[in-house]
């Protein structure tokens, strides 16, 4: 049996409000590729934020013991004189600078103060051969393609002398070819200079082929780790441990609810992505709500789900949108976000803190904001109403907050979270886009937002609620749309869904490239 | 828990409580002449430009932690203008109209670029800066031009009458229209402060506890009536404070109890969060320069009647001032934090250190040291404080 390079020893990382790791056990041989895979928000990424000292030593119990000894990370720099070399998914090459001067920054060639060019491009070109990059290192960034991007990250890397290197989602902006490439180059390292890895994927046909152990995480926690070293694992088998979660009853129940005539259609919707103008974001979707009626959104990330909702929701996001909009059965097009939300259309993002609330605001602004017109005359606020309308979401929603003059950025996810529901309610919709409605947020909490929704649909709204999290999706949908790199790839009643056939669909469609 | 509330009232009244300090060190550094009837109207009428400009430059500081450097600028271009106009015998209230006109041209010209062609504000403005400052000596011939329009100079509180006459009483030595407004003053303020506290006791909404309601409605009469005796001492009312608080009270509306206040908080907060709300947010940026631009041309109309003449080089670091005064009243330089009476006392601050080091006699080149020493102990207070809560 090969060395142990590196043990993570029960990792304990909470988050105000949120274990993100509970007790995380994981163990790689020098040597080996080891696959970390989940679903979104499992807490892959971390773990491995934990190990590369992003969190610093403190901020999380447990241990990690590196090459015998027991580390103590403080910052990225600790980790990287070890030679624990972290990759992250968004790319962090800097476009206007040059390949070489990319790859050595913050890690400058030459005495003190002063850079020696000749030995940075010289140094340079020598890794990007390893990697198997004919560009010269003294090329800008920005003139080659992500694919290249990505083995430049690599590159740099091995000039830190990686002996561990970390890759999150490396192919996940790639092309097939590319990531075959890639993929190949990290099997060539592994055999030829014994460089382990471990790699953070979704992409299970990939994990397969490349990894020699895949460790599960599930909810925080370590589920099973899987020896794929006879590269006979399937990829059933690895969905299995991802998804293979009993649900309880953590969902209420709905009943009476009738569901009526159709709210909401959307034909052959297309959008292209707002920098990329070439990129299609959303593909030709087709779907439809109905009065009363839940519908999921399921899907991984980036596959355009949010663009989707963002798209028709005013145009407020993407560029080239075409395709027919049709609300309670008339033709509109909304240009605007005031238009979208005058034909009662209202999107909760999924992203609170940054496109929701104004942090530095109280409750009963953040409340009335989306909503003014009813609180105001001629331009004026009367804030008696303000204050009343605020407190009555306080109760309705069970807000915990002191009063609704405090400001929503000390309150807790879930509280936020409410507020946000909160205030998208008072502007009185009819079709609810709900995104990732409990993201980040505790069970408790979670409970208290699946009631709301029952509550709206009760009323005779239309929720469309797109979620990651799969035993949500299937608890609280009438009915679920599966989508794929912008497309829609399955349409599932609630009596053909499942775990399984939900992550089929999105497997399927994505081999069928 | 009570530490904590004891914490944050202190942060909430620190500045407050630095320029009781700061008046208290001059009090007793000139030998109480800081506080000599005189004194206070000069602080009053030689400070009227920031308080005009701060104001403006707050609800753009609300906006995101933008800033107008060209305030200097458009002061000397308006006030040039209208100098310019006067000279040649134009009406008053042509010229009045004529360089408020320009206030907002120019508001609208860098409203435009910085709203919605998205030119940093910094350099749209660092541009007009430049622009205003050259058109402003073309404008003038790059020399002094004098102002006789009595009227002109009456209304904005220029020359030796800077004035409000005294209506009642027939003193001498004290003005009666000074301590009765100073008094008709406080009793309003008293009247609107019972009048919401009794609505909101009524409407069953959390009200402060009423002996700190109580303290601080004191001590705010209490300094307002004892501003206007020391002020009815002298010659009353300068003119320019109506100035100043006909604009403070109506930013003071503005930003509590209007929609577009709301706005500017809001877009300063989380630009993309209101934007996603619904809110034309290009329209918050625009309508924060442009309105820039008309304060920057009635605090010109100040500096001119104050002077009583045009000079190519006036408003030359009133931005900064104003800049200044915001930050110094706990505006966040991020934006969407900041109220207008945060900024009057960022003004009453700046102004007392001025006015304190001169009748020290201090070297002005100092006064520049320690004025920016003010400031950057004002934020620098500002990013701890903020840390801390975290």
């Amino acid at each position: 049996m090969a060395n142990v390079l590196l043990e993570m020893k029960n990792i304990t990382k909470t988050f105000p409000g949120v274990k993100a790791l509970d007790n995380v056990n994981l163990q790689v041989e020098e040597g080996e590729i080891h696959a970390l895979v989940g679903e979104n928000g499992a807490g892959k990424s971390t773990l491995m934020n934990v190990l590369s000292g992003i969190y610093a030593y403190g901020t999380y119990e447990g241990d990690i013991i590196y090459n015998g000894e027991v580390c103590q990370f403080h910052k990225i720099k600790d980790s990287e004189e070890k030679g624990i070399v972290i990759i992250h998914q968004e790319l962090a090459l800097i476009p206007y600078m040059t390949i070489g001067e990319n790859m050595f920054l913050g890690n400058e060639r030459g005495k003190s103060a002063s850079i020696d060019w000749n030995e940075t491009y010289g140094e340079a070109d020598k890794y990007l051969k390893m990697v198997g990059l004919k560009e010269s290192s003294r090329v800008l960034v920005k003139e080659i393609g992500t694919g290249k991007q990505q083995l430049v990250e690599i590159a740099k890397a091995l000039a830190k002398h990686a002996k561990l290197l970390i890759l999150d989602e490396p192919t996940s902006s790639l092309n097939e070819t590319d990531s075959k490439a890639l993929l190949d180059l990290l099997l060539k390292f592994k055999k030829e200079n014994g460089l382990t890895s471990i790699i953070i994927s979704h992409k299970l046909n990939e994990v397969a082929y490349v990894a020699d152990k895949i460790t599960v995480i599930r909810d925080g926690a370590t589920i099973e780790t899987i020896d794929n070293r006879e590269g006979e694992i399937s990829e059933d088998r690895i969905i299995k441990g991802m998804v293979g979660r009993e649900i309880t009853d953590r969902f209420p129940k709905r009943s009476g609810v009738e569901i009526g005539e159709i709210n909401m259609e959307v034909k052959d919707w297309t959008v292209f992505h707002p920098l990329y103008p070439e990129r299609k974001v959303v593909d030709n979707v087709s779907m439809y709500v109905r009065k009363g009626e839940v519908v999921g959104i399921s899907g991984l990330m980036g596959a355009g789900r949010t663009e989707l909702a963002m798209s028709i929701f005013g145009k407020s996001y993407g560029t080239g949108i075409s395709g027919e909009l049709k609300i309670k059965g008339e033709k509109v097009e909304l240009k605007t976000i005031r238009e979208a939300i005058k034909h009662k259309l209202a999107y909760v993002t999924e992203d609170r803190k940054g496109n929701g609330l104004v942090l530095t605001n109280p409750i009963k602004t953040n409340t009335t904001l989306a909503n003014l017109d009813s609180i105001s005359k001629n331009m004026i606020i009367d804030k008696d109403k303000e204050y009343q309308v605020a407190e009555e979401y306080r109760e309705k929603l069970r807000t915990k907050c002191p009063t609704v003059e405090q400001n929503v950025g000390n309150l807790s996810g879930g509280n936020q979270q409410k507020v946000l529901l909160a205030k998208w309610m008072f502007a009185d919709p009819d079709i609810l886009i709900l995104d990732e409605p409990t993201r980040g947020i505790d069970v408790g909490a979670k409970y208290e937002i699946y009631c709301i929704i029952n509550q709206l649909v009760s009323e005779g709204k239309s929720v469309i609620m797109i979620s990651s999290e799969l035993p949500e999706v299937l608890g609280m949908s009438d009915r679920i749309y599966v989508m794929n790199e912008g497309r829609m790839v399955g349409e599932l009643s609630k009596e053909e869904a499942t775990q399984e056939t939900i992550m089929s669909c999105i497997l399927k469609s994505g081999k069928g490239e | 828990m009570e530490k904590n509330k004891t914490l944050a009232s202190l942060q909430k009244y620190a500045m407050i409580i630095a320029l009781i300090i700061v008046v208290a060190f001059f009090y007793w550094k000139t030998g109480g002449k800081i506080l000599l009837p005189q004194n206070i109207n000069n602080l009053i009428s030689q400070n009227a430009y920031v308080f005009i400009l701060a104001t403006g430059m707050l609800l753009c500081i609300l906006t995101g932690g933008n800033i107008d450097l060209s305030v200097g600028s458009v002061v000397c271009f308006a006030g040039g203008v209208g100098a310019s106009l006067m000279d040649k015998g134009v009406n008053t209230w042509v010229a009045v109209l004529a360089m408020l006109g320009i206030g907002l041209l120019v508001g609208i010209w860098h409203g435009f670029w910085i709203a919605y062609v998205k030119v940093p504000p910094f350099i749209a403005t660092l541009a007009g800066m430049y622009a205003f400052r050259g058109l402003s000596n073309v404008v003038l011939g790059g020399m002094t031009v004098s102002i006789d329009d009595e009227t002109f100079i009456n209304v904005f509180g220029g020359g030796a009458n800077c004035y409000v006459p005294d209506l009642i009483g027939n003193s001498e030595t004290f003005n009666m229209t000074c301590m009765v407004a100073g008094i008709v003053a406080v009793v309003l303020f008293i009247g609107l402060q019972m009048k919401s506290r009794i609505n909101s006791k009524r409407r069953g909404y959390e009200t402060e506890a009423f002996t700190g309601v109580l303290v601080k409605m004191i001590i705010i009469s209490a300094v307002i009536l004892w501003a206007a005796f020391k002020l009815s001492n002298y010659k009353g009312i300068p003119t320019a404070l109506i100035w100043i608080l006909l604009v403070l009270l109506i930013y003071g509306y503005v930003t509590t109890k209007t929609r577009m206040g709301r706005y500017l908080y809001a877009v300063g907060g989380n630009e993309k969060a209101t934007r996603l709300s619904g809110i034309n947010t290009k329209s918050v940026y625009f309508f924060a320069y442009v309105n820039m631009g008309l304060l920057a041309a009635l605090a010109g109309i100040l500096t001119v009647a104050r002077a009583t003449s045009a000079q190519p080089t006036y408003g030359q670091g009133y931005e900064m001032d104003a800049i200044g005064a915001c930050f110094i009243g706990g505006a966040s330089a991020y934006g969407g934090i900041g109220t207008v009476p945060g900024v009057v006392v960022g003004a009453i601050l700046m102004g007392v250190i001025n006015q304190g080091m001169s009748i020290m006699g201090m070297d002005a080149n100092y006064q520049k040291v320690v004025k920016g020493l003010v400031l950057l102990i004002a934020v620098i207070f500002d990013v701890v404080t903020k840390k801390e809560k975290k």
